[in-house]
């Protein structure tokens, strides 16, 4: 195991406000600092990023004190929620910018993805384009004579190979340009959320060309939201919160992390009146969620296969004629694996007077033993979103079934949801 | 431990001034080529004449001005007529704008590819140079087209000379002027936007001032304040190498000037690149 990045003690100040055109009485007293030789006075000012707090500085730290090594062959994985700093670190690592503290040390060519297609000229044809995006990406025209027919197969798009890439459909400008990425063969790859864009097919092929990296033994820097690519692609983690690294370890770990690290509703669901909704219109408020059992006690464990029993309370402002309430599940990884409403579960709405309301949802268990996630809103008939609570819950579904029913014994399982199955062998 | 000696690649903060690395330049050739070829082809795609606008374009301008100046201007030339005055004026002239003006532009022009892709950011005002020696190549094999024609016809004297070994010294003098200039206006543009407007019609003016339509001034003083332009030297002596003393003069001590000025504004506008291409992210 060798080490090909070594990132020490990194930092990157912003200006906020008036991005970029600072004053000149600011960039002199910068220039005077730093021609007396002290520090520059600007980088002491700088607060952490927290972005849901309002600054007390007109600078702040979009990345402070970063430190971590990348040995050879590491996928790492860099998760976070919107502003923590992940992009710039990977802009910094890609030297489209510099860092204001610290050092970088890199071995091995490094290729960036952090966008597909940069530098396509419109008027220019499909080959020319090729072979101007991969010179741009660092590929010499030796490198990419070799591999254009191979470029060109993987795109599928032979036949517009000499039209203007003007003309061409977003999906095929797309395929052209990720398979020019696709060919690139650095030692260090690094990537943006390109996955975001494209279809389906789409992104199977960056994961899958992913994986081909880092099954050569190259290095790949992830940066993504979606956890289950995350989870299988990666081995190492890192989670990233107000400009700093909180976590570095397993990609499942870090991802433990990260999802422990949302803001919880504080005791027992009750849900603080400054508690930081993601969504409110101030027509109503969630004062509770709670998930109950038999003996109505707020409990965070449910037995295996014992029924789901949620109460929450509702604070009515407005008053509200046709409320829908739903319950989003979520799996630990993100993923949405089953949702309930009264509208579509009971074909009602709830008409709602001024003041305080309670409900209450029951419903099977069908979930596996592991952690879950629940997302909850209110909402209008025609759509409208008076309230909603990102991961506002969490709970966890036992392996034991309680005194009554047959525990779950088993290691493993695969999914969150078991739907009742009968077998029988027939022959 | 010993693995710490041998790293490819230390980014800091801060770097010294004349920290460019030619060798990753180097490594970047291509990119070089196909920008020049982007640069050159993209333009004249989907229209009629193709590269003959490289022709026609300073052509039709030289076209107007002489309707504009010739009667104003023409009675100070002697020995060759205005019209092939103007072209060669112009086409010099052009030529060095191009190099200013592109460059000067080259942080906002590509900001997009800047932001998602490192490579050496020289490359792009490099290309830009290329490409406009380049379109200067063609435009002066037509001047001299022009030339043989006017001297074959009995209107133009040319006299050949051992000043014309001059010539392509002029040339690369005339590119990495307008190179640096271009770039110390574009390291500065990325963050106070003003000079975009002020470069357009400042070259414009320039023109008027520099012995582009008209020789330059037998007043002393004004003579002394053209003069200070690092063009004015060398566009007389392009003129007298070609169109002979009633054209131009040649004056060493000018040319000196306008080389040192080139030699100094380059180092300038390396040492101010160097700095602005690794921040100019956060600023443009």
């Amino acid at each position: 195991m060798s080490l090909v990045i070594k990132v020490e003690d990194l930092g990157k100040l912003y200006r906020l406000g008036k991005v970029g055109t600072g004053t000149i009485s600011h960039d002199l007293n910068r220039w005077f600092a730093k021609m007396r030789g002290k520090e520059d006075p600007t980088l002491k000012l700088g607060s952490t990023n927290d972005r849901t707090q309002k600054a007390d500085s007109d600078y702040v730290w979009a990345l402070k004190n970063i430190n971590f090594e990348v040995n050879q062959g590491d996928v790492l994985g860099i998760i976070g929620r919107n502003g923590a700093g992940k992009s710039t670190l990977l802009k910094i690592l890609s030297r489209t910018t510099s860092p204001s503290t610290g050092s970088y040390k890199t071995r091995g060519r490094i290729a960036s993805l952090l966008e597909v297609g940069t530098g396509f000229h419109p008027e220019l044809s499909g080959r020319e384009n090729v072979f101007l995006n991969g010179a741009i990406l660092g590929m010499t025209k030796q490198e990419i004579k070799r591999n254009f027919d191979e470029i060109v197969a993987f795109s599928g798009v032979e036949r517009y190979i000499d039209t203007p890439v003007k003309r061409y459909s977003s999906g095929m400008y797309v395929r052209l340009a990720f398979a020019v990425a696709a060919h690139l063969e650095p030692e260090i790859l690094i990537v943006d959320e390109v996955l975001a864009v494209g279809d389906q097919e789409f992104q199977d092929k960056c994961i899958g060309k992913m994986k081909d990296v880092a099954g050569q033994g190259r290095t790949v820097l992830f940066v993504s939201h979606n956890m289950v690519a995350i989870k299988n692609l990666c081995t190492r983690g890192l989670f990233m919160r107000n400009g700093q690294i909180e976590f570095d370890g397993t990609s499942q770990q870090a991802i433990d992390a990260y999802f422990s690290s949302m803001p919880k509703t504080s005791e027992k669901g009750i849900i603080p009146d400054d508690y930081p909704r993601e969504y409110n219109t101030g027509k109503v408020f969630m004062r509770k969620i709670q998930l109950m059992n038999n003996a109505d006690a707020v409990i965070d464990e449910v037995f295996f296969e014992s029924k789901i029993k949620i109460r929450m309370t509702l604070f009515v402002i407005e008053e509200i004629k046709d409320a829908v309430i739903d319950v989003t599940f979520t799996s630990r990884d993100g993923i949405q694996i089953t949702h309930s409403t009264n509208l579509f579960d009971d074909k009602t709405f709830f008409q709602l007077s001024k003041g305080e309301h309670e409900f209450e949802i029951t419903m099977d268990n069908h979930f596996q033993p592991g952690n879950y996630s629940i997302t909850t809103g209110v909402h209008l008939e025609n759509g409208l979103t008076l309230e909603y609570l990102e991961n506002i819950f969490d709970f966890s579904v036992l392996r034991s079934a309680g005194s009554d029913k047959e525990d779950f014994k088993y290691d493993w399982a695969h999914g969150w949801i078991r739907v009742p199955a009968t077998w029988k062998q027939l022959s | 431990m010993q693995q710490e000696e041998k790293w490819d690649l230390v980014v800091k903060p801060q770097s010294s001034l004349f920290d460019i690395n030619f060798k990753e330049v180097w490594r970047y050739r291509d990119l070089l080529v196909l920008f020049v070829k982007r640069d050159i082809v993209a333009v004249y795609k989907q229209t009629i004449l193709g590269p003959i606008w490289f022709v026609l374009q300073p052509l039709v301008q030289t076209i107007v001005f002489n309707f504009a100046f010739s009667s104003s201007f023409s009675k100070e030339i002697s020995g060759c007529p205005y019209f092939l005055f103007t072209f060669c004026g112009l086409t010099c002239w052009n030529y060095f704008a191009e190099c200013l003006n592109n460059t000067s532009n080259t942080f906002i022009n590509n900001a997009s590819i800047f932001g998602k892709v490192y490579f050496p950011r020289l490359i792009t005002p490099l290309s830009i140079v290329t490409s406009s020696v380049i379109k200067f190549l063609i435009q002066f094999v037509f001047f001299l087209a022009l030339l043989v024609y006017f001297v074959a016809s009995g209107r133009s004297g040319f006299e050949m000379s051992w000043y014309v070994l001059l010539v392509p010294f002029l040339i690369i003098l005339m590119a990495f002027l307008g190179l640096s200039i271009g770039i110390i206006i574009s390291s500065m543009t990325t963050k106070y936007r003003d000079l975009r407007f002020l470069i357009a019609f400042g070259v414009q003016l320039l023109m008027f001032l520099s012995p582009v339509l008209m020789r330059v001034s037998e007043n002393p003083r004004i003579h002394f304040l053209q003069m200070l332009n690092p063009m004015s030297s060398i566009l007389e002596t392009f003129k007298f190498v070609f169109l002979g003393s009633g054209a131009g003069t040649i004056s060493w001590m000018g040319l000196l000037y306008s080389t040192v000025f080139t030699i100094v504004s380059f180092f300038v506008a390396v040492v101010i690149f160097n700095k602005v291409e690794k921040s100019f992210m956060d600023t443009v």
